[in-house]
């Protein structure tokens, strides 16, 4: 059914720290491994060993530029579905293929029963949704929903991949319709925000911003090591040079 | 966007049916010419040609073609099934019409209430089709006021200049079934013309600052693209047509489209009933060249906003 639920239990999605990522791609990998054996697999890929390998992720780290000269740094940003409130790419669907659950708010392609419009992904500003050539299906980020309510695995395992592969702790799963979370707070503290709110889907990820760095201009460097004395001041430097200099005579 | 050529086949096929399906039903229904099984057979077939030809290639760019059929399910909120359910809603009209037309000789009496659905029908399909571009909030030159404008001006258009082919063959063409067209054709003139005019002015409002929401430090710049290969997002969306090449395609199309078949038509209040269907596949085979040319341009021309996050400087 791709008419919207009006409001849903909870909001589960992802909280994402852009201060920490360190664009390693360990999250991506991780989600390619997991998800061409879950949900809605194979996550194939076309010519992968040929000239132009290219395939469904649905999980993708750009690097961005940010700022200019010395106060310039850059970002790494993961960007996968949003798992947005009020989206468009479920109500365009004509199958009924995508939908939003109601009890805990992810955006899902039935496998079964989309037939490969595409329309979907048209309608998604984030770029989130990636048609599988060979399955001839479209396929989105599940929140790994075989993954967090699986009872065969672990309890610290009842994560998304991502969240479980990022080493760097900049991932972060939880209910972020619930203000009590840690997430919520999280995103309270940081001053999370929403991408492109602009479009108008309201979407339930968020991203934590970058935190605020050192003024550069400002003459406050600190070396990270010592530097070593020059050579010739201490007395065992000065003798090798010497006896170096001499046997090389 | 990129432009796939069985949607660019769909989209013209089927509007310039529909259209054809609309000029035949309403100038039926109105009496314009004697109900001759002839031209009913081929005025009716060849637009139900054009509409299933079109609506069968609609499935081949689909990746499972042989679940099309779920596609009817979800009219409540897309624009896409609603488009099908339309579509398929006007074969019953359609057949009651041809039927009574090719073999009965009669489309007056109750039969002008199937005309009427027809109509009514087809030009809904037509709409709700430009509906589904002119829905996405994604795309900045299809999300204007103007879109379904072009598909509804240009379905009549094209199926006019048709329906002018089609009488051609049978009697001396009266003036109004010139005079009509050439309205339709002028009036989709300054449809596209305005529609080129507003997506030319539509600010381009977002920018990479605002796709990353990094703005507040500094001007953001695409440094490093998540893989080597350019991937389904960026082959879909990230299509691109120079803007010079742009300029010159609008050129030819618009000649092609409008130009052309309103020099024929004009021709035509002169010739005799002879050369008449000369005139008419001329201005039918610039007509449906320029249409090709202008749906390509459609699809072209559009920029997706998700390129923001793959170098784009605004959208
Ligand atoms: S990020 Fe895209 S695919 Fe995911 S819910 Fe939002 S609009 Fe849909
Ligand atoms: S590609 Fe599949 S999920 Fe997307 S709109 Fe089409 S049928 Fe629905």
């Amino acid at each position: 059914m791709t008419t919207l639920p009006k409001s849903t239990k909870k909001k589960l999605g992802l909280v994402i720290d852009l201060d920490i990522c360190v664009g390693c791609q360990a999250c991506a990998t991780s989600c390619k491994e997991w998800n061409t054996g879950g949900y809605s697999a194979p996550l194939s890929d076309t010519d992968p060993y040929g000239a132009d390998p290219h395939g469904a992720w649905l999980n993708r780290i750009h690097g961005f530029e940010v700022g200019d000269g010395e106060s310039g740094q850059t970002v790494h940003f993961p960007r996968s579905c949003l798992h947005c409130e009020t989206p468009a790419c479920v109500t365009v669907c004509p199958t009924g293929a995508s939908y939003k659950r109601e009890e805990d708010g992810i955006v899902l392609v039935n496998p079964d029963t989309c037939i490969g419009c595409k329309l979907c992904s048209w309608a998604c500003p984030y770029g989130a949704r990636e048609y599988d050539e060979n399955h001839g299906v479209m396929k989105k980020c599940t929140l790994c929903v075989d993954r967090i309510y699986n009872q065969h695995l672990a309890e610290e395992d009842r994560v998304p991949a991502c969240v479980r592969a990022c080493p760097t702790g900049a991932r972060h799963f939880g209910d972020i319709g619930d203000p009590n979370s840690a997430v919520s707070k999280l995103v309270a503290d940081r001053g999370g925000y929403d991408l492109m709110p602009e479009m108008g889907y309201k979407p339930v990820n968020k991203y934590l911003p970058p935190r605020a760095r050192r003024d550069g201009s400002a003459n406050n460097f600190q070396p990270a090591v010592e530097a070593p004395d020059p050579p010739g001041k201490d007395l065992a430097t000065s003798f090798f040079a010497w006896a170096d200099k001499m046997l090389s005579q | 966007m990129h432009p796939a050529y069985s949607v660019i086949f769909f989209t013209t096929a089927s509007g310039a049916g529909y259209g054809l399906l609309v000029w035949l039903a309403m100038a039926s229904a109105l009496g314009g010419f004697p109900p001759d099984w002839a031209l009913g057979l081929i005025g009716l077939g060849l637009a139900l040609a054009l509409v299933t030809g079109g609506l069968l290639s609609s499935t081949a760019h689909l990746g499972r073609p042989e679940r099309a059929w779920r596609a009817f399910s979800q009219w409540r909120s897309s624009w896409l099934s609603r488009e099908g359910v339309l579509a398929v809603a006007t074969y019953i009209p359609a057949a009651i019409l041809g039927i009574s037309w090719v073999f009965y000789e009669k489309f007056d009496g109750p039969v002008i209430i199937a005309s009427l659905l027809v109509s009514v029908l087809a030009l809904t399909t037509v709409y709700a089709t430009g509906m589904i571009y002119a829905s996405l909030p994604t795309i900045r030159a299809w999300n204007q006021p103007l879109t379904v404008a072009v598909y509804l001006t240009l379905a009549m258009a094209t199926g006019g200049i048709l329906f002018v082919f089609v009488l051609s063959f049978f009697a001396p063409l009266p003036t109004w079934a010139i005079a009509l067209p050439l309205v339709a054709i002028i009036g989709a003139y300054f449809t596209k013309r305005f529609y080129w005019e507003a997506i030319d002015e539509a600010p381009r409002t977002l920018r990479p600052e605002n796709a990353t929401g990094l703005g507040h430090i500094g001007k953001v710049h695409h440094l490093e693209p998540p893989h080597a290969q350019a991937n389904y997002v960026m082959r879909e969306m990230g299509f691109k047509v120079a803007r010079n090449h742009a300029d010159k395609l609008r050129r030819l199309s618009a000649y092609l489209m409008f130009l052309v078949p309103i020099v024929c038509l004009l021709l035509l209040l002169m010739v005799s009933t002879f050369t008449a269907p000369l005139f008419a596949l001329v201005a039918v085979l610039a007509m449906g060249i320029g249409v090709v040319i202008e749906r390509w341009l459609f699809f072209a021309e559009a920029e997706h906003v998700v390129m923001l996050y793959y170098g784009a400087d605004a959208a």
